[in-house]
């Protein structure tokens, strides 16, 4: 089935909050998860009879489980002041993409069913019915929300959107309305070790091709390890770093980090995959068992270091939920935890990002650089919304910010930042992630992708900025597909450790 | 004793003992579900300290809220401090002798009612102004800033146009504190003004005013960024690693 035919939006001076237009986007609908995708995932296929009491038992029981949706449906006065954040409502000006709207598709049931002046006083506090066209709303706007928390930042009381939309879709699966794209990946990982599905022969012929080529390139022999037992270092990236343009081109990176700096280092096949997708359906023990995949790969190879590549959902699960799941990281009394941590380096932080550690090699001196090497580019920086506003690097709050500014700085000579009103915590998601990357949501992720692109074209403008450095898989996939249909050549996108390595010095 | 009096003790004691009740519900509720994953908004605060310091911006300044649109926050602000004062201002009629910082703040509480209902009515006003924000109000959310607006200016009558018996309204309070009713004065605004007071106490736990307790338990503001120094796991989590 084609994608529907769509209108790519202008690009203006500035990003510009539109007069809003009812239903615009009520046709976006991602496909439905089959039932082979479903029964894997233990999820019915289809709706029963009794979906709507499945429903609402199971937003009771997550309403008992995270505190997050229980306060956030409570606390929200309906001020306005996230109505023009998300990027989705500036490029669709569909109200349903403003975040309280798409919170209050939740919210009005919630209001009917488990708070008393709902119950009462249906029409009062604007409550309604769960009903087969409420759910519908919820499937398709549910899956226009990349889960990014731009909102949650300008939330006086910090409602962070995200959550809502992980409770719907969990929900949603639970009753048989799940997305065929994050529930198939969510299959591959599991059943395979990685989201593309690529088995561990395919993988380890590709890394090979990849030594050959750097080899041919430079003339060093840069190793691609894989499944090394006792290596010092574990590195889990997203796959798309194995076969995606332009994400290879910052595993080669990563490869010649380690090989200057004279790191052991290994890949693993059962953990060949840092995406977790088990995030955006919001379910715990699914992002769990994705997650101890990793534990289990570095008990396996008895790494000292586990060093995250660029992904940005990827780094928050790691950063702010690998020790939370899996006992990655410090600070636990419980067995299960201290089995891996004893084994860990605690001169490091673990998990540690791929940004911190080449950072930190390049300001000790460990490995060379030669900046000039980069400069045909003029280089920008997307802050991924996971990094910015889920995550951190460093010591210093905020450390996600600069360090990969640093890093990049360091690796090129010509640099410029977008508006300070899309960057840092403030910047605009690609719009591709938080499972909508799929062919079947292109337009939502066309038009989310405005707010960026219009920053982007003013320093490609004002400064001549031919390259946009990001540290994120999605990110990374989604320009490389977007940015063409805004008139922008798709090379112009690009990994951080793409640029380290053109500059990096081998020996 | 008057029917009227009747009425309005008994309102107050049923108001107090819901507010109180429903909100001490809440509280109990909120704090006894988990949070199961670290997700403060980043950047953080790494320490439980920094967490004070970034709450209390949120609750004092309304820190996020002015990032993200001043109009909101200047009416917003404007209301809520009013209100504070306000409120502080009233002390007067609940204690004997009236404590000392009560007085000082006295001539301010009284001109602080009027950047209360400015404020209120600035968000009014946005509600039916701003397409985004009419699109998301629900007539409950109207029908608030008009009851907070008409609380707001039946005491401004009193205090600046027609003077209530305020002796005989604290002689009435602090009566009801005692568990001894005296008569409630009969002046149509005041009653006015206490029955819209007694409602919103009542809706107070069941309606978007949790917002109040609310914010201090997102955990989006009040958790510490050091998820990979400390493991953080939530009982019935925790469960699911036994199973290892």
């Amino acid at each position: 089935m084609a994608a529907a035919e769509f209108d790519i939006p202008e690009i203006k001076d500035y990003i510009e909050v539109p007069k809003l237009r009812e239903g615009v986007m009520a046709h976006a609908k991602t496909f439905i998860a089959p039932q082979a995708v479903q029964d894997f995932m233990g999820y019915p296929h289809e709706l029963a009879d009794n979906w709507k009491e499945s429903a609402l038992e199971k937003m009771g029981d997550l309403l008992g489980k995270y505190r997050s949706l229980k306060v956030f449906l409570d606390a929200c006065v309906h001020c306005g002041a996230c109505t023009d954040k998300c990027h989705y409502y500036l490029g669709t000006s569909d109200p349903k993409n403003m975040p309280v709207a798409r919170q209050d598709l939740m919210r009005q049931v919630y209001r009917r069913y488990f708070t008393t002046a709902g119950k009462l006083f249906p029409k009062l506090v604007g409550a309604k019915d769960l009903t087969k066209d409420v759910l519908d709303d919820w499937y398709n706007y549910y899956h226009q929300c990349s889960e990014c928390r731009r909102c949650s930042v300008f939330c006086p009381y910090g409602i962070d959107t995200a959550e809502i939309t992980m409770a719907g879709r969990e929900i949603l699966n639970h009753i048989g309305m799940g997305q065929k794209y994050s529930n198939e990946i969510l299959g591959k990982v599991q059943k395979i070790g990685n989201n593309l599905g690529l088995p561990g022969p395919a993988l380890l012929d590709t890394l090979e091709g990849l030594e050959e080529d750097i080899e041919a390139d430079t003339g060093v022999a840069v190793k691609m390890p894989i499944d090394v037992k006792g290596a010092e270092v574990l590195l889990v990236t997203p796959s798309a770093d194995f076969f995606s343009e332009p994400h290879v081109e910052s595993l080669i990176g990563y490869a010649k980090v380690f090989h200057a700096a004279g790191t052991s280092w290994t890949l693993s096949t059962h953990a060949s995959e840092a995406g977790n997708f088990g995030l955006f359906n919001g379910n715990y023990e699914t992002m769990r068992k994705v997650a101890m995949r990793i534990r289990d790969a570095a008990l396996e190879l008895g790494v000292k270091r586990i060093v995250v590549g660029e992904c940005g959902h990827a780094w928050r699960v790691a950063y702010s939920f690998w020790n939370t799941l899996t006992g990655i990281g410090y600070g636990a009394d419980d067995p299960f935890s201290i089995e891996l941590q004893k084994q860990l380096d605690p001169n490091y932080p673990q998990p540690q990002h791929i940004c911190e550690l080449t950072n930190d090699l390049i300001k000790s001196g460990k490995i060379k650089v030669d900046p000039s090497l980069n400069d045909d580019l003029i280089v920008t920086y997307h802050d991924s919304c996971n990094v910015a506003r889920a995550s951190r690097m460093g010591t210093e709050p905020g450390g996600q910010f600069t360090i990969p500014r640093e890093l990049i700085k360091s690796v090129v000579n010509n640099f410029h930042n977008m508006a300070d009103d899309t960057i840092y915590e403030s910047t605009f998601c690609c719009g591709g992630g938080g499972g909508l990357l799929t062919d079947d949501l292109m337009e939502v992720r066309v038009k989310g992708a405005l707010p960026r692109v219009t920053a982007l074209n003013n320093v490609v403008k004002e400064h001549q900025v031919n390259f946009m450095a990001t540290i994120c898989a999605i990110c990374k996939a989604q320009f490389t597909k977007v940015l063409p249909k805004y008139g922008f050549d798709m090379s112009m996108v690009g990994g951080v450790h793409q640029l380290v390595s053109k500059a990096i010095k081998l020996d | 004793m008057s029917t009227v009096t009747i009425i309005y003790a008994g309102l107050f004691y049923i108001a107090t003992l819901l507010l109180v009740a429903g909100l001490a519900y809440k509280i109990f509720d909120y704090s006894r579900t988990p949070a199961p994953l670290k997700i403060p908004t980043t950047p953080a605060p790494t320490t439980q300290t920094g967490v004070v310091y970034r709450m209390a911006k949120e609750v004092v300044l309304f820190e996020s809220l002015f990032k993200s649109n001043k109009w909101i926050w200047v009416f917003g602000w404007m209301f809520h401090f009013g209100l504070l004062l306000v409120l502080l201002r009233h002390l007067r009629y609940f204690t004997e002798p009236v404590w000392f910082w009560v007085n000082i703040i006295q001539p301010f509480g009284k001109y602080a009612s009027f950047m209360m209902v400015i404020g209120l009515a600035g968000l009014l006003a946005r509600r039916f102004l701003v397409d985004r924000v009419r699109y998301i109000s629900t007539p409950s959310d109207y029908l608030m800033l008009v009851l907070l607006i008409v609380i707001g200016l039946s005491g401004i009558m009193m205090t600046f146009v027609a003077h209530t018996d305020i002796v005989a309204l604290k002689t009435f309070f602090i009566g009801l504190m005692n568990f001894d009713v005296q008569p409630v004065p009969q002046d149509p605004i005041l009653l006015v003004h206490l029955a819209l007071v007694a409602l919103l106490m009542l809706i107070f736990p069941i309606s978007k005013l949790l917002h109040a307790p609310g914010v201090f338990f997102s955990p989006t503001r009040n958790q510490a960024d050091n998820p990979r120094e400390h493991r953080h796991v939530a009982a019935w989590a925790a469960k699911l690693d036994q199973k290892n």
